[in-house]
């Protein structure tokens, strides 16, 4: 499964009609979800073509999420890095403070057009979970939040919001207790609820139509930025940096540029404590091809193909799999995979910090830390688009703990 | 070669108009010498066929108990080859009972399909069910498997159109497993009448014989879907005994044993099925 294949430059137009990027995605669920998938994937195809529906997702976007999000040029920290210069696409200026909302936005809008009233959703560190609330009470739904027990744990101030918002969150007890499981979990209530429910995925996995439509709502991300690049420095950028969880934030960011011949384009996972100890959550770059939530791509697991439990600092990037249009990125070399540790993000964290007045997303800061690293071996007039995908307030008492500071 | 043990089976159940049962047991719970004198047990308590599942970290379309069995195996790291192991050392002493594997594609993947259908069939197994590989993944597979004489088994849900449920009977051998519930294993309760008209439709396109499971908890639900089907696929129900006494795993036998038996008189005695063919 690993060989080479080249990147289709001239029409890239992936996946194919069963949901395939090359041996990649696909439909692999149990066979009471196959009408569901279908019944979706109907939907969002006849729906993202509606002038209604793009008319009030445009909307939507503009006056509740507060896009377009702003292209940043962090000049201060790019004279300090002494190379290219770095511009942040802004999503933690989004409502709810990450790229999330761009997704549950449109699905919970897509959920709306077809009429199902309940929607449950899988949540690691939270975030998505918030979004999914969110939208659900902006648009008056019922709302069911799956987290591991674990996660519930760590993450209290989110669980608050959820509440908050009106949304149920249900402590997921089984396995590693974490995100992996509550997806698991959420799709145990999607078969059972199937006829009222609407599963919001968080990320571009899971089985076809997710991660396409996952991606055509963020890739709102890369179309801005794209625009936003050419208006501020005339040009395309040279190279465009996001962190990878399952992925979601960077497919947004690099889709609209991927037949961009001379865009170099970099995912960063997290390299938890480093690739060389085993505790990290780097499928792309450690991991192997397999199948789990639907789709086939990279994950990590062991000899007996049993999935294995995964370290970061960053819960949004603590995942054991990938989505599947970033395994075929990398196996046609169009994307290049990297990883960085805690330390490195935390660094980068601290940086941005105190030289842009900017507190950046655990998640996100992985992709400063790669940016970092590159910015100095580039010249001075080549351009680094690097996605914000969220704000660090939800992080800050992680990187008080680990700094032995009590609050 | 002669193809499996399925057929034959079925065959002759038909020809007696008996239902054929088929108890689900998760391979390695609660530890895996348990296994093999468990099977052979089972057919004493009259099984027709043997579900072994195959333990896996994320059971998604399984319900809490056998997603627990799951995590009791992987205690002992009990992995698709012990579980192939298995089948062989239960072959030694019994070479009729038709032996089925259920459970995820990734272990399989990470095998092999080759080498997995080479020695699974090997062993002496004769079918597989991996819950999350429809049809429409499973071209590939479906040639391995056929050529190494393994029964593909695939689902019908209770969501299942008219049309894939024709294309499921176009691809499916040995039997088709018919999901009596939206819903995971063990869950709520079954509606009968659904599951006859659902029979109905499926007959409507295949010969192939029908296992129903999902949510047969006793007796009474194993006669009455009996009734209605080919076989009756239990799971959930015995699989509660293995995690009752899984700190006791000497006294498992004898409960699983006590509920088969029941319900094995339970279908033997509700024989008017004849009737309602």
């Amino acid at each position: 499964m690993n060989q080479k294949s080249a990147f289709d430059y001239s029409q890239y137009n992936l996946p194919d009609t069963s949901g395939h990027f090359g041996p990649y995605g696909g439909r692999f669920v149990s066979e009471t979800l196959m009408a569901a998938l279908e019944e979706l994937r109907e939907a969002y195809e006849h729906y993202l073509k509606d002038p209604a529906f793009l008319k009030e997702l445009d909307d939507t976007l503009a006056n509740y999420v507060g896009r377009p999000s702003p292209l940043y040029h962090a000049e201060r920290w790019s004279r300090e890095l002494g190379g290219a210069q770095i511009y942040l696409k802004r999503e933690d200026l989004n409502h709810t403070g990450a790229h999330k909302i761009n997704n549950t936005v449109g699905q919970a809008m897509l959920a709306r057009y077809m009429g199902k009233k309940r929607i449950i959703a899988e949540t690691g560190a939270g975030q998505h979970g918030v979004a999914s609330a969110t939208v659900a009470a902006r648009f008056g739904m019922e709302c069911v939040v799956y987290m591991g027990a674990e996660d519930i744990q760590r993450q209290a101030s989110n669980v608050f919001r959820m509440k908050l918002l009106g949304a149920k969150v249900v402590p997921v007890t089984s396995g590693s207790k974490t995100l992996k499981d509550a997806l698991n979990e959420a799709m145990r209530d999607w078969v059972t609820n199937v006829d009222n429910t609407f599963y919001i995925i968080g990320t571009v996995a899971g089985p076809h139509p997710y991660p396409a439509m996952v991606r055509d709502f963020q890739a709102v991300i890369g179309r801005e930025a794209k625009e936003q690049c050419m208006a501020q420095t005339g040009k395309l950028p040279d190279a465009l940096v996001a962190c990878v969880g399952g992925g979601s934030n960077a497919i947004g960011l690099f889709y609209p540029f991927l037949a961009d011949k001379d865009v170099a384009i970099y995912g960063v996972e997290a390299a938890g404590s480093g690739i060389e100890t085993g505790k990290h959550a780097a499928p792309l770059c450690a991991g192997e091809p397999g199948v789990l939530h639907g789709n086939r791509t990279y994950l990590m697991e062991d000899k007996d193909g049993q999935i294995i439990e995964t370290h970061s600092i960053s819960a949004g990037l603590d995942y054991p799999g990938v989505g599947p249009e970033h395994a075929w990125l990398k196996d046609t070399e169009r994307a290049s995979y990297v990883a960085v540790t805690d330390d490195e993000a935390l660094d980068a964290f601290h940086a941005l910090t105190l030289i842009e007045g900017i507190i950046p997303a655990l998640e996100s800061s992985h992709a400063l830390a790669y940016a970092k690293k590159l910015a100095p071996t580039m010249k001075k007039d080549q351009v680094i688009v690097v996605n914000l995908s969220g704000r660090g307030d939800k992080d800050i008492h992680t990187v008080a703990a680990r700094e032995g500071i009590t609050l | 070669m002669a193809g499996s043990r399925l057929k034959p089976c079925f065959d002759n159940l038909r020809a007696q108009q008996r239902t054929a049962l088929i108890p689900f047991i998760t391979a390695g719970d609660p530890k895996p010498e348990v296994t093999v004198p468990m099977m052979h047990a089972m057919v004493e308590a009259g099984a027709d066929v043997i579900e072994l599942g195959v333990p896996f970290s994320d059971p998604m379309a399984d319900g809490p108990v056998i997603q627990k069995a799951s995590e009791r195996a992987l205690a002992y790291h009990t992995s698709l080859r012990d579980v192939i192991g298995m089948v062989k050392e239960f072959r030694k002493q019994n070479e009729q009972t038709p032996v089925v594997l259920m459970g995820y594609l990734n272990p399989v993947e990470i095998m092999g399909y080759e080498k997995f259908a080479q020695e699974a069939s090997a062993a002496g197994v004769d079918g597989v069910l991996t819950v999350d590989l429809p049809p429409e993944e499973a071209e590939d597979v479906m040639d391995i498997f056929s050529s190494n004489n393994l029964d593909p088994i695939f689902l019908i849900a209770p969501t299942t159109t008219d049309d894939r449920i024709k294309k499921v009977c176009s691809v499916a051998s040995g039997f088709v497993y018919y999901v009596s519930l939206k819903g995971v294993t063990g869950a709520a309760n079954l509606d009968i009448q659904g599951v006859a008209d659902k029979m109905k439709q499926i007959r409507a396109h295949t010969d192939i014989p029908i296992g129903v499971g999902f949510g047969i908890k006793d007796a009474e639900t194993a006669a009455s879907v009996g009734s209605v089907s080919d076989a009756v696929v239990v799971g959930s129900a015995l699989v509660n005994k293995f995690e009752e006494f899984a700190d006791k795993p000497d006294n498992i036998q004898k409960e699983v044993v006590a509920v088969l038996s029941s319900m094995r008189s339970a279908l033997d005695s509700g024989m008017e099925k004849a009737a309602s063919k």
